[in-house]
Protein backbone atom coordinates (compact mmCIF):
# COMPACT_ATOMS: atom_id res chain seq x y z
CA UNK A 1 0.00 0.00 0.00
CA UNK A 2 1.30 3.42 -0.97
CA UNK A 3 1.04 6.28 1.48
CA UNK A 4 0.06 8.78 -1.15
CA UNK A 5 -3.56 9.86 -1.59
CA UNK A 6 -4.91 10.06 -5.11
CA UNK A 7 -7.36 12.75 -6.15
CA UNK A 8 -9.35 12.30 -9.36
CA UNK A 9 -10.60 15.46 -11.04
CA UNK A 10 -13.46 15.93 -13.50
CA UNK A 11 -12.55 17.42 -16.86
CA UNK A 12 -14.07 20.78 -16.04
CA UNK A 13 -11.60 21.30 -13.17
CA UNK A 14 -8.40 20.07 -14.74
CA UNK A 15 -7.41 23.51 -16.01
CA UNK A 16 -6.97 24.51 -12.38
CA UNK A 17 -4.33 21.79 -11.90
CA UNK A 18 -2.19 22.11 -15.03
CA UNK A 19 -4.55 19.88 -17.00
CA UNK A 20 -3.96 16.90 -14.75
CA UNK A 21 -6.78 14.43 -14.19
CA UNK A 22 -5.06 12.74 -11.25
CA UNK A 23 -3.22 14.42 -8.39
CA UNK A 24 -1.28 12.79 -5.61
CA UNK A 25 -0.58 14.27 -2.20
CA UNK A 26 1.34 12.79 0.70
CA UNK A 27 -1.09 14.12 3.31
CA UNK A 28 -3.55 11.84 5.09
CA UNK A 29 -5.80 12.30 8.09
CA UNK A 30 -9.06 13.97 7.15
CA UNK A 31 -10.54 15.20 3.92
CA UNK A 32 -10.01 18.72 5.26
CA UNK A 33 -6.27 18.22 5.73
CA UNK A 34 -5.99 16.68 2.28
CA UNK A 35 -7.82 19.64 0.72
CA UNK A 36 -5.58 21.99 2.70
CA UNK A 37 -2.61 20.28 1.05
CA UNK A 38 -4.31 20.65 -2.34
CA UNK A 39 -4.80 24.35 -1.60
CA UNK A 40 -1.08 24.79 -1.01
CA UNK A 41 -0.26 23.49 -4.46
CA UNK A 42 -3.39 24.44 -6.37
CA UNK A 43 -5.18 27.33 -4.62
CA UNK A 44 -7.53 28.03 -7.49
CA UNK A 45 -8.64 24.40 -7.56
CA UNK A 46 -9.35 24.53 -3.85
CA UNK A 47 -11.55 27.61 -4.12
CA UNK A 48 -13.63 25.86 -6.78
CA UNK A 49 -14.28 23.13 -4.21
CA UNK A 50 -14.56 25.13 -0.97
CA UNK A 51 -15.71 28.66 -0.21
CA UNK A 52 -13.63 31.20 1.69
CA UNK A 53 -14.89 29.87 5.03
CA UNK A 54 -13.70 26.40 4.14
CA UNK A 55 -17.12 24.86 3.50
CA UNK A 56 -17.56 22.38 0.68
CA UNK A 57 -19.54 24.00 -2.13
CA UNK A 58 -23.11 22.82 -2.31
CA UNK A 59 -22.94 21.26 -5.76
CA UNK A 60 -19.52 19.67 -5.42
CA UNK A 61 -19.53 16.02 -4.37
CA UNK A 62 -16.42 14.31 -3.04
CA UNK A 63 -16.15 10.57 -2.59
CA UNK A 64 -13.47 9.00 -0.38
CA UNK A 65 -12.87 5.42 -1.47
CA UNK A 66 -16.29 5.46 -3.06
CA UNK A 67 -18.17 6.91 -0.11
CA UNK A 68 -19.92 10.26 -0.34
CA UNK A 69 -18.16 12.47 2.19
CA UNK A 70 -21.45 14.12 3.13
CA UNK A 71 -22.57 10.78 4.56
CA UNK A 72 -19.31 9.95 6.28
CA UNK A 73 -18.29 12.99 8.26
CA UNK A 74 -18.09 15.76 5.69
CA UNK A 75 -14.70 17.39 5.67
CA UNK A 76 -13.83 15.35 8.77
CA UNK A 77 -14.13 12.14 6.75
CA UNK A 78 -11.02 10.04 7.48
CA UNK A 79 -8.60 9.67 4.59
CA UNK A 80 -6.27 6.72 5.15
CA UNK A 81 -2.98 6.16 3.33
CA UNK A 82 -3.58 5.01 -0.22
CA UNK A 83 -7.09 6.40 -0.37
CA UNK A 84 -8.68 7.51 -3.62
CA UNK A 85 -10.64 10.76 -3.56
CA UNK A 86 -12.97 11.47 -6.45
CA UNK A 87 -14.36 14.94 -7.12
CA UNK A 88 -17.59 15.06 -9.12
CA UNK A 89 -19.97 17.91 -9.93
CA UNK A 90 -23.43 17.05 -8.68
CA UNK A 91 -26.50 16.96 -10.86
CA UNK A 92 -27.66 20.57 -10.96
CA UNK A 93 -28.53 23.31 -13.38
CA UNK A 94 -30.90 23.86 -16.24
CA UNK B 1 -15.59 53.60 -34.81
CA UNK B 2 -15.35 50.26 -33.06
CA UNK B 3 -17.84 49.51 -30.30
CA UNK B 4 -17.65 46.56 -27.95
CA UNK B 5 -20.83 45.26 -26.36
CA UNK B 6 -20.51 42.72 -23.57
CA UNK B 7 -23.52 40.47 -23.08
CA UNK B 8 -23.60 38.61 -19.79
CA UNK B 9 -26.05 35.72 -19.76
CA UNK B 10 -27.09 32.93 -17.46
CA UNK B 11 -24.80 30.57 -19.38
CA UNK B 12 -21.77 32.65 -20.24
CA UNK B 13 -20.42 35.89 -21.65
CA UNK B 14 -20.90 36.86 -25.28
CA UNK B 15 -18.92 39.67 -26.90
CA UNK B 16 -20.28 41.69 -29.81
CA UNK B 17 -18.29 44.15 -31.89
CA UNK B 18 -19.26 46.52 -34.65
CA UNK B 19 -17.88 49.30 -36.80
CA UNK B 20 -21.22 50.95 -37.47
CA UNK B 21 -23.52 49.84 -34.62
CA UNK B 22 -25.77 48.15 -37.18
CA UNK B 23 -23.84 45.05 -38.23
CA UNK B 24 -22.58 43.06 -35.25
CA UNK B 25 -20.20 40.14 -34.90
CA UNK B 26 -21.00 38.05 -31.83
CA UNK B 27 -18.55 35.60 -30.24
CA UNK B 28 -18.78 33.33 -27.26
CA UNK B 29 -19.74 32.02 -24.91
CA UNK B 30 -16.77 32.78 -22.72
CA UNK B 31 -17.03 31.14 -19.29
CA UNK B 32 -19.69 28.78 -20.62
CA UNK B 33 -22.21 27.54 -18.08
CA UNK B 34 -21.60 30.39 -15.69
CA UNK B 35 -23.87 33.34 -14.90
CA UNK B 36 -22.41 36.73 -15.75
CA UNK B 37 -24.29 39.24 -13.64
CA UNK B 38 -21.57 41.89 -13.66
CA UNK B 39 -19.20 43.21 -16.30
CA UNK B 40 -17.07 46.31 -16.04
CA UNK B 41 -15.32 48.08 -18.91
CA UNK B 42 -12.52 50.15 -17.43
CA UNK B 43 -11.74 52.81 -20.03
CA UNK B 44 -9.12 54.51 -17.87
CA UNK B 45 -6.47 52.32 -19.51
CA UNK B 46 -4.99 52.62 -22.99
CA UNK B 47 -6.60 49.30 -23.79
CA UNK B 48 -9.75 49.05 -21.71
CA UNK B 49 -9.69 46.34 -19.08
CA UNK B 50 -12.70 44.04 -19.01
CA UNK B 51 -13.82 42.69 -15.66
CA UNK B 52 -16.32 39.87 -15.41
CA UNK B 53 -18.15 38.55 -12.38
CA UNK B 54 -18.24 34.84 -13.15
CA UNK B 55 -20.64 32.70 -11.14
CA UNK B 56 -20.57 28.94 -11.47
CA UNK B 57 -23.45 27.16 -9.80
CA UNK B 58 -21.06 24.30 -9.06
CA UNK B 59 -17.71 25.94 -8.45
CA UNK B 60 -18.60 29.30 -6.99
CA UNK B 61 -18.07 32.95 -7.86
CA UNK B 62 -14.96 34.76 -9.06
CA UNK B 63 -13.82 37.83 -10.97
CA UNK B 64 -11.77 37.49 -14.14
CA UNK B 65 -10.03 40.27 -16.04
CA UNK B 66 -8.93 40.71 -19.63
CA UNK B 67 -6.45 43.24 -20.99
CA UNK B 68 -6.91 42.21 -24.62
CA UNK B 69 -10.63 42.92 -24.97
CA UNK B 70 -11.74 39.43 -24.13
CA UNK B 71 -9.36 37.31 -26.18
CA UNK B 72 -7.81 35.95 -22.99
CA UNK B 73 -8.86 36.13 -19.37
CA UNK B 74 -7.06 35.61 -16.11
CA UNK B 75 -7.78 35.53 -12.41
CA UNK B 76 -5.50 35.36 -9.39
CA UNK B 77 -4.87 32.15 -7.47
CA UNK B 78 -6.49 33.51 -4.34
CA UNK B 79 -10.18 34.45 -4.50
CA UNK B 80 -10.39 38.04 -5.82
CA UNK B 81 -13.49 38.81 -3.74
CA UNK B 82 -13.79 36.95 -0.44
CA UNK B 83 -15.25 37.72 2.95
CA UNK B 84 -12.76 37.79 5.84
CA UNK B 85 -12.85 34.81 8.20
CA UNK B 86 -14.30 36.80 11.11
CA UNK B 87 -17.44 37.64 9.14
CA UNK B 88 -18.40 33.95 8.94
CA UNK B 89 -19.86 34.83 5.55
CA UNK B 90 -19.22 33.47 2.10
CA UNK B 91 -19.55 35.26 -1.20
CA UNK B 92 -22.57 34.15 -3.17
CA UNK B 93 -22.20 36.34 -6.25
CA UNK B 94 -20.67 39.54 -7.60
CA UNK B 95 -23.50 41.77 -8.84
CA UNK B 96 -21.59 44.86 -9.87
CA UNK B 97 -18.10 45.89 -10.98
CA UNK B 98 -17.60 49.64 -11.14
CA UNK B 99 -14.37 51.42 -12.04
CA UNK B 100 -13.56 54.30 -9.70
CA UNK B 101 -13.10 57.95 -10.68
CA UNK B 102 -10.43 59.13 -13.09
CA UNK B 103 -8.31 60.41 -10.23
CA UNK B 104 -7.99 56.91 -8.80
CA UNK B 105 -7.07 54.92 -11.90
CA UNK B 106 -6.53 51.60 -10.10
CA UNK B 107 -9.62 51.71 -7.90
CA UNK B 108 -12.48 49.39 -8.79
CA UNK B 109 -15.50 48.60 -6.64
CA UNK B 110 -17.44 45.34 -6.43
CA UNK B 111 -20.96 44.97 -5.08
CA UNK B 112 -21.90 41.55 -3.82
CA UNK B 113 -24.49 39.15 -2.53
CA UNK B 114 -24.85 39.17 0.43
CA UNK B 115 -24.95 42.95 0.49
CA UNK B 116 -21.40 44.21 0.79
CA UNK B 117 -19.05 46.58 -0.95
CA UNK B 118 -15.50 45.62 -1.84
CA UNK B 119 -12.72 47.94 -3.04
CA UNK B 120 -9.77 47.09 -5.25
CA UNK B 121 -6.66 49.21 -5.56
CA UNK B 122 -5.00 47.05 -8.20
CA UNK B 123 -7.40 47.52 -11.06
CA UNK B 124 -9.82 44.81 -10.02
CA UNK B 125 -7.50 41.88 -9.50
CA UNK B 126 -8.00 41.70 -5.71
CA UNK B 127 -10.59 43.34 -3.48
CA UNK B 128 -10.96 44.19 0.21
CA UNK B 129 -14.21 44.41 2.16
CA UNK B 130 -15.33 47.97 2.99
CA UNK B 131 -15.75 47.38 6.69
CA UNK B 132 -17.73 50.44 7.69
CA UNK B 133 -20.64 49.52 5.44
CA UNK B 134 -20.49 45.85 6.46
CA UNK B 135 -20.54 46.93 10.12
CA UNK B 136 -23.41 49.39 9.58
CA UNK B 137 -25.99 49.03 12.36
CA UNK B 138 -28.76 48.79 9.76
CA UNK B 139 -27.27 45.70 8.12
CA UNK B 140 -29.15 43.09 10.22
CA UNK B 141 -32.38 44.65 8.97
CA UNK B 142 -31.48 44.66 5.28
CA UNK B 143 -33.65 42.15 3.48
CA UNK B 144 -33.59 40.08 0.35
CA UNK B 145 -35.63 40.39 -2.80
CA UNK B 146 -36.43 37.49 -5.08
CA UNK B 147 -32.98 37.71 -6.65
CA UNK B 148 -31.21 37.64 -3.31
CA UNK B 149 -29.77 40.32 -1.05
CA UNK B 150 -27.17 42.29 -2.95
CA UNK B 151 -25.49 45.59 -3.61
CA UNK B 152 -26.19 45.90 -7.32
CA UNK B 153 -25.42 49.58 -7.92
CA UNK B 154 -22.19 51.47 -7.24
CA UNK B 155 -21.79 55.06 -8.33
CA UNK B 156 -18.41 56.60 -7.50
CA UNK B 157 -18.52 60.39 -7.75
CA UNK B 158 -16.79 61.32 -11.03
CA UNK B 159 -14.52 63.91 -9.40
CA UNK B 160 -14.48 63.39 -5.63
CA UNK B 161 -13.02 59.99 -4.67
CA UNK B 162 -14.43 60.34 -1.15
CA UNK B 163 -18.03 60.23 -2.38
CA UNK B 164 -19.61 56.91 -3.35
CA UNK B 165 -23.25 55.88 -3.57
CA UNK B 166 -24.47 52.30 -3.44
CA UNK B 167 -27.93 50.78 -3.77
CA UNK B 168 -29.13 47.43 -2.60
CA UNK B 169 -32.20 45.25 -2.73
CA UNK B 170 -33.49 45.46 -0.17
CA UNK B 171 -32.07 48.22 1.98
CA UNK B 172 -32.10 51.10 -0.47
CA UNK B 173 -29.51 53.79 -1.11
CA UNK B 174 -26.49 54.45 1.13
CA UNK B 175 -23.88 57.15 0.66
CA UNK B 176 -20.45 58.01 1.94
CA UNK B 177 -18.71 61.36 1.64
CA UNK B 178 -15.59 60.44 3.60
CA UNK B 179 -14.07 57.70 1.55
CA UNK B 180 -16.15 54.92 3.04
CA UNK B 181 -15.54 55.55 6.73
CA UNK B 182 -19.18 56.36 7.41
CA UNK B 183 -22.36 55.59 5.46
CA UNK B 184 -25.83 57.11 5.69
CA UNK B 185 -29.10 56.04 4.08
CA UNK B 186 -30.45 58.23 1.29
CA UNK B 187 -34.01 57.12 0.73
CA UNK B 188 -36.20 60.06 1.80
CA UNK B 189 -39.15 60.17 -0.56
CA UNK B 190 -38.71 56.67 -2.02
CA UNK B 191 -41.70 54.47 -1.35
CA UNK B 192 -41.51 50.97 0.10
CA UNK B 193 -45.03 49.75 -0.56
CA UNK B 194 -44.29 46.39 0.98
CA UNK B 195 -43.91 47.85 4.52
CA UNK B 196 -46.63 49.11 6.89
CA UNK B 197 -44.72 52.42 6.92
CA UNK B 198 -44.25 53.08 3.22
CA UNK B 199 -41.57 55.73 3.75
CA UNK B 200 -38.98 54.19 6.10
CA UNK B 201 -35.48 55.56 6.58
CA UNK B 202 -34.13 52.47 4.82
CA UNK B 203 -35.36 49.13 3.55
CA UNK B 204 -36.49 50.22 0.10
CA UNK B 205 -36.04 47.90 -2.86
CA UNK B 206 -34.24 50.30 -5.17
CA UNK B 207 -33.66 48.44 -8.42
CA UNK B 208 -31.12 50.75 -10.07
CA UNK B 209 -29.67 54.25 -9.75
CA UNK B 210 -27.94 56.30 -12.45
CA UNK B 211 -26.08 59.59 -12.26
CA UNK B 212 -26.79 62.58 -14.51
CA UNK B 213 -24.07 63.41 -17.02
CA UNK B 214 -24.03 67.11 -16.30
CA UNK B 215 -24.69 67.38 -12.59
CA UNK B 216 -23.16 64.75 -10.31
CA UNK B 217 -25.60 65.64 -7.54
CA UNK B 218 -28.54 64.70 -9.79
CA UNK B 219 -29.53 61.03 -9.66
CA UNK B 220 -32.32 58.91 -11.11
CA UNK B 221 -33.73 55.76 -9.49
CA UNK B 222 -35.90 52.96 -10.75
CA UNK B 223 -37.51 51.59 -7.62
CA UNK B 224 -39.63 48.53 -6.93
CA UNK B 225 -42.61 50.72 -7.71
CA UNK B 226 -41.67 54.31 -8.38
CA UNK B 227 -39.28 56.24 -10.61
CA UNK B 228 -37.49 59.07 -8.86
CA UNK B 229 -35.01 61.92 -9.24
CA UNK B 230 -32.77 63.41 -6.61
CA UNK B 231 -31.20 66.83 -7.03
CA UNK B 232 -29.20 66.63 -3.82
CA UNK B 233 -27.12 63.51 -4.34
CA UNK B 234 -29.65 61.17 -2.81
CA UNK B 235 -30.67 63.10 0.30
CA UNK B 236 -34.23 63.48 -0.99
CA UNK B 237 -36.13 62.05 -3.94
CA UNK B 238 -39.24 63.06 -5.89
CA UNK B 239 -41.31 61.14 -8.39
CA UNK B 240 -40.69 61.43 -12.13
CA UNK B 241 -43.06 58.60 -13.03
CA UNK B 242 -45.66 60.93 -14.51
CA UNK B 243 -45.73 60.28 -18.24
CA UNK B 244 -44.50 56.70 -18.02
CA UNK B 245 -46.98 53.87 -18.63
CA UNK B 246 -46.02 52.36 -15.27
CA UNK B 247 -43.63 53.02 -12.42
CA UNK B 248 -42.27 49.47 -12.17
CA UNK B 249 -39.18 48.13 -13.89
CA UNK B 250 -35.56 47.33 -13.31
CA UNK B 251 -33.04 49.39 -15.33
CA UNK B 252 -32.47 53.12 -15.57
CA UNK B 253 -29.70 54.47 -17.78
CA UNK B 254 -28.33 57.98 -18.22
CA UNK B 255 -26.74 59.59 -21.26
CA UNK B 256 -22.94 59.49 -21.00
CA UNK B 257 -22.50 63.14 -21.93
CA UNK B 258 -25.73 65.09 -22.19
CA UNK B 259 -27.42 66.29 -19.01
CA UNK B 260 -31.04 65.40 -18.21
CA UNK B 261 -31.26 62.51 -20.70
CA UNK B 262 -32.15 59.02 -19.57
CA UNK B 263 -33.81 55.79 -20.67
CA UNK B 264 -35.87 53.10 -18.98
CA UNK B 265 -37.78 49.95 -19.87
CA UNK B 266 -40.95 49.80 -17.77
CA UNK B 267 -42.86 46.70 -16.78
CA UNK B 268 -46.57 46.86 -16.08
CA UNK B 269 -46.40 46.20 -12.33
CA UNK B 270 -44.84 44.14 -9.58
CA UNK B 271 -47.67 41.67 -10.05
CA UNK B 272 -47.56 41.87 -13.86
CA UNK B 273 -43.99 41.72 -15.02
CA UNK B 274 -44.62 42.23 -18.72
CA UNK B 275 -44.01 45.39 -20.74
CA UNK B 276 -47.10 47.63 -20.48
CA UNK B 277 -49.71 46.62 -23.06
CA UNK B 278 -47.28 43.83 -24.08
CA UNK B 279 -45.46 46.32 -26.31
CA UNK B 280 -41.69 46.43 -26.64
CA UNK B 281 -40.88 50.07 -25.94
CA UNK B 282 -38.01 52.01 -24.47
CA UNK B 283 -38.91 55.29 -22.76
CA UNK B 284 -36.64 58.32 -22.94
CA UNK B 285 -36.66 61.63 -21.17
CA UNK B 286 -34.57 64.60 -22.28
CA UNK B 287 -35.77 66.89 -19.49
CA UNK B 288 -34.67 65.00 -16.37
CA UNK B 289 -37.85 62.98 -16.15
CA UNK B 290 -40.38 65.77 -16.54
CA UNK B 291 -41.71 64.14 -19.70
CA UNK B 292 -41.16 60.84 -21.49
CA UNK B 293 -41.26 59.61 -25.09
CA UNK B 294 -41.93 56.04 -26.16
CA UNK B 295 -39.34 54.70 -28.63
CA UNK B 296 -39.98 51.57 -30.65
CA UNK B 297 -38.86 51.99 -34.27
CA UNK B 298 -37.32 48.71 -35.31
CA UNK B 299 -38.34 46.87 -32.15
CA UNK B 300 -40.74 43.89 -32.28
CA UNK B 301 -44.33 44.80 -32.99
CA UNK B 302 -45.80 41.44 -31.96
CA UNK B 303 -47.05 41.05 -28.39
CA UNK B 304 -43.89 41.17 -26.28
CA UNK B 305 -43.52 39.57 -22.86
CA UNK B 306 -39.83 39.44 -21.84
CA UNK B 307 -38.29 41.29 -18.92
CA UNK B 308 -35.22 43.54 -19.08
CA UNK B 309 -33.22 43.09 -15.89
CA UNK B 310 -31.52 45.87 -13.91
CA UNK B 311 -28.12 45.61 -15.59
CA UNK B 312 -29.40 44.49 -18.97
CA UNK B 313 -29.64 48.03 -20.34
CA UNK B 314 -26.81 50.48 -20.95
CA UNK B 315 -25.45 53.28 -23.10
CA UNK B 316 -22.10 53.57 -24.81
CA UNK B 317 -19.80 56.60 -24.87
CA UNK B 318 -19.94 57.25 -28.62
CA UNK B 319 -21.49 60.24 -30.38
CA UNK B 320 -24.41 60.06 -30.76
CA UNK B 321 -24.83 57.74 -27.82
CA UNK B 322 -25.73 54.13 -28.45
CA UNK B 323 -28.33 52.46 -26.25
CA UNK B 324 -28.62 48.73 -25.67
CA UNK B 325 -30.85 46.26 -23.90
CA UNK B 326 -31.10 42.50 -23.55
CA UNK B 327 -34.04 40.37 -22.52
CA UNK B 328 -34.59 37.28 -20.47
CA UNK B 329 -35.61 35.65 -23.74
CA UNK B 330 -32.08 36.06 -25.09
CA UNK B 331 -32.57 38.95 -27.48
CA UNK B 332 -30.22 41.93 -27.60
CA UNK B 333 -31.15 45.23 -29.26
CA UNK B 334 -29.07 48.29 -30.05
CA UNK B 335 -29.73 51.85 -31.10
CA UNK B 336 -27.05 54.07 -32.60
CA UNK B 337 -29.19 57.20 -32.43
CA UNK B 338 -30.07 57.46 -28.76
CA UNK B 339 -33.13 55.26 -29.05
CA UNK B 340 -34.77 56.68 -32.18
CA UNK B 341 -34.28 53.39 -34.08
CA UNK B 342 -33.23 49.89 -33.16
CA UNK B 343 -31.55 46.84 -34.70
CA UNK B 344 -31.18 43.37 -33.29
CA UNK B 345 -27.67 42.42 -32.20
CA UNK B 346 -28.39 38.82 -31.25
CA UNK B 347 -31.23 36.40 -30.59
CA UNK B 348 -31.66 32.96 -29.06
CA UNK B 349 -29.05 33.58 -26.39
CA UNK B 350 -29.55 32.41 -22.81
CA UNK B 351 -31.27 34.87 -20.45
CA UNK B 352 -29.47 38.22 -20.68
CA UNK B 353 -28.38 39.39 -17.25
CA UNK B 354 -26.09 42.30 -18.08
CA UNK B 355 -24.89 44.46 -20.96
CA UNK B 356 -22.09 47.00 -21.10
CA UNK B 357 -20.85 48.92 -24.13
CA UNK B 358 -17.94 51.18 -24.99
CA UNK B 359 -16.42 52.83 -28.03
CA UNK B 360 -12.86 51.54 -28.21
Amino acid sequence: MTAAVTILLPGVLRAEAADQSRLTVDTTGSLRTVLDAVAEAWPRLDRRLRDEQGALRRYVNIYVDGNDCRRSGGLDTPVPPGAEIQVLPSVAGG
Amino acid sequence: MTVLLTIGTSKGLFLATTENRVDWQVSGPHFAMTSIYAVGIDRRRATPRLLAGVDSSHFGPSVATSDDLGKTWSEPDEAPVAFPADTDTSLVRVWQLAPGPAGEPDVVYAGTQPSALFRSEDGGRTFTLVRALWDHPHRPEWGAGFGGQAIHTILPHPEDPARVLVAMSTGGVYRTSDGGSTWSPGNAGIKAGFFPDPYPEFGQCVHKVARDAGDPTRLYAQNHGGVYRSDDEGATWSSIAEGLPSDFGFPIVTHPGRPATLWTFPLAADSERFPPDHRCRVFRSTDAGTSWDALSAGLPTDPFYPTVLRDAMCADNATPAGVYFGTRSGEVWSSRDEGESWVQVAAHLPDVLSVKAAEL
